[in-house]
């Protein structure tokens, strides 16, 4: 019975910890003492539901307990300094919001809190999995493969920092806003991406993050509405989970693209993918970085077949890709997409430009591609070389696997 | 996980008779915090059964016999559903229980059902097997520190 109650709270949390958070911080005006009276008013809850029941609205009474907590300390301090006493005034005052226009500004508040530049990437990604997912320290742990203690710590140290940084609660507005919303997609993004291919670990995906990455890209693009490039992230991570289930055979080794059971495809999402990039094209402004992603994940999404697959289209998509990004990689992605377009022939041409590349030395992609290429055109032997080098240099065990397969049959 | 929440059929969704006003409202409200939550997946409302065809099989290896609708068993029979993404079974009741009555007069009637997810995403023994050998190497490692 006990347990049962502990899950429902947990569910509830789930639900509800955000959207507290975010109006604690509001009120308190830190995020770190705003989590902390959140944590304390789940403590309450957990002691008092098993015998009174939930109650009928769970978000409001974790509110209320969290607020009425944020006053008794402010009370306490308020001898010591005269800033608490006023803060405790004010929150005496305040009424409390329905489920409207400020909860969902104080959450887009919290999202580009926790996603601020002052934090390193990890801070960022631990943080916004704690605050904006509900997640706690140990999930996320888990999740990245790391000790829960390392998470811990790198949580406490970001709220110190953002406190010390006094950085405001608040969107940020005219040209800031670009750079901090793209932060904010590469927090997401960044999350969905360890999901979706691991870097380390034995497994190649961890499905858990890939959800917890949509929750979140699906929560701001309600959030942020006219912001065509949010809209992009969702249509491109919908497209992409899309193919999760394709993504693995029965022993958890990698399917390619190429190879996938198009059956298996998950035609919702591909649907929910497809009608949030019409969403972001509707917004009439150049496709930025994510939206064009997506629109090369929507060629894939719409071909039936992998003969089918409009490559000149994709390529064309990377040829835009590459002029706004600048990216190595993705001029390794439109080499792929020439070669299927147009031959393996012109594919290798761009390659090998691109093997003298510094950011890709290391890059286990390219040699694989190399190799693929070279395989095509009947260049066995330089081909297993190639993919002998890519599987030295790849980091996740499977797909080290497929890759000494594919030396083994040059 | 996916769940279905599925709303069964009542004497009036059956019959064609409109929800009222404020359930109509009460239902946009509900569709919209689930949106906002980034947990709804797909939601849709059925036609009537008297729209309906059944396609049964009644003899094994038989043809299948076609029955139009309306079917008589009401109560068996569904009005909508809504497909949601959530982390746990409790969070999917949680979500069903914030869900308003959807048709009034003690007939309302929501049914949660798990969808089926592919195992080897999830639970592959071999795969677990590995990554809890990893984690407990990982503990020993964090336990020398």
């Amino acid at each position: 019975m006990t347990s049962d109650i502990h899950r429902a709270v947990d569910a509830v949390w789930r639900i509800e910890s955000a959207r507290i958070i975010a109006g604690l911080t509001r009120m308190v005006r830190d995020v770190g003492l705003a989590e902390e009276l959140a944590q304390d008013a789940l403590v309450e809850a957990l002691e008092r539901w098993p015998s009174a029941g939930i109650p009928d609205n769970p978000g409001a009474w974790l509110m209320a307990t969290a607020k009425r907590r944020a006053i008794d300390r402010f009370r306490r301090l308020k001898v010591l300094e005269r800033k608490y006493d006023e803060l405790g005034r004010e929150l005496e005052s305040q009424v409390e919001p329905e489920y409207d226009d400020q909860i969902s500004d104080d959450l887009l508040r919290l999202i580009f809190t926790a996603c601020h530049p002052v934090l390193s990437p990890e801070a960022r990604v631990s943080l916004t999995l704690r605050l904006l997912g509900g997640l706690t320290t140990d999930e996320i742990a888990r999740a990245f493969l790391v000790p829960e203690p390392t998470v811990a710590q790198r949580i406490v140290r970001a709220k110190r920092t953002l406190s010390a940084a006094q950085v405001p609660f608040e969107v940020p507005e005219g040209a800031e806003l670009t750079g901090r919303l793209t932060s904010v997609l590469e927090v997401i993004y960044l999350i969905f991406n360890e999901g979706y291919s691991a870097t380390a670990g034995s497994l190649w995906l961890r499905p858990d993050l890939c959800q917890d990455a949509l929750r979140l890209g699906r929560i701001l693009a309600e959030l942020a509405p006219g912001e065509p490039e949010v809209h992009g992230l969702v249509a491109l991570m919908e497209l992409q989970a899309s193919r999760l289930r394709a993504r693995v055979d029965p022993k958890g080794a990698p399917i390619l693209l190429p190879d996938q059971n198009r059956a298996l495809w998950d035609h919702l999402l591909i649907r929910r993918g497809l009608a949030a990039l019409a969403r972001a094209r509707r917004l009439g402004q150049a496709l930025g970085p994510y939206c064009l992603q997506a629109a090369i994940a929507a060629c894939h999404a719409r071909a039936r077949t992998a003969a089918e697959t409009d490559w000149s289209s994709i390529a064309a998509l990377y040829d835009a890709l590459a002029q706004l990004t600048q990216s190595p990689v993705v001029e390794l992605n439109r080499a792929v997409a020439l070669s299927m377009a147009f031959g393996p022939a012109v594919g290798l041409e761009l390659i090998d430009l691109l093997t003298k590349e510094p950011a890709l030395r290391e890059y286990h992609l390219l040699p694989s591609v190399r190799g693929d290429l070279l395989e095509k055109l009947g260049r066995l032997g330089e081909a297993r070389a190639e993919y002998e080098r890519a599987a030295t240099l790849a980091r996740n065990e499977r797909e080290r696997d497929l890759l000494r397969q594919k030396a083994a049959r040059c | 996980m996916r769940f279905m929440m599925i709303v069964k059929a009542s004497t009036d969704s059956e019959t064609g008779v409109m929800p009222s006003q404020e359930m109509i409202d009460a239902m946009m409200r509900y569709n919209e915090e689930l949106v906002k939550s980034g947990v709804l997946i797909a939601g849709e409302g059925l036609h009537p059964s008297s729209n309906a065809i059944r396609i049964s099989y009644p003899v094994p290896g038989g043809k299948p016999k076609v029955t139009d609708g309306p079917f008589a068993e009401t109560k068996e029979l569904i009005a909508g559903f809504w497909i949601i993404q959530v982390k746990s079974r409790e969070e999917a009741i949680e979500w069903a229980m914030r869900a308003p009555d959807p048709h009034g007069g003690g007939q309302g009637q929501i049914e949660l059902r798990q969808i089926f997810e592919t195992e080897e995403l999830t639970d592959n023994p071999e795969s677990i097997a590995q990554e809890n050998a990893l984690r407990a190497q990982l503990e020993k490692q964090q336990q020398k520190q």
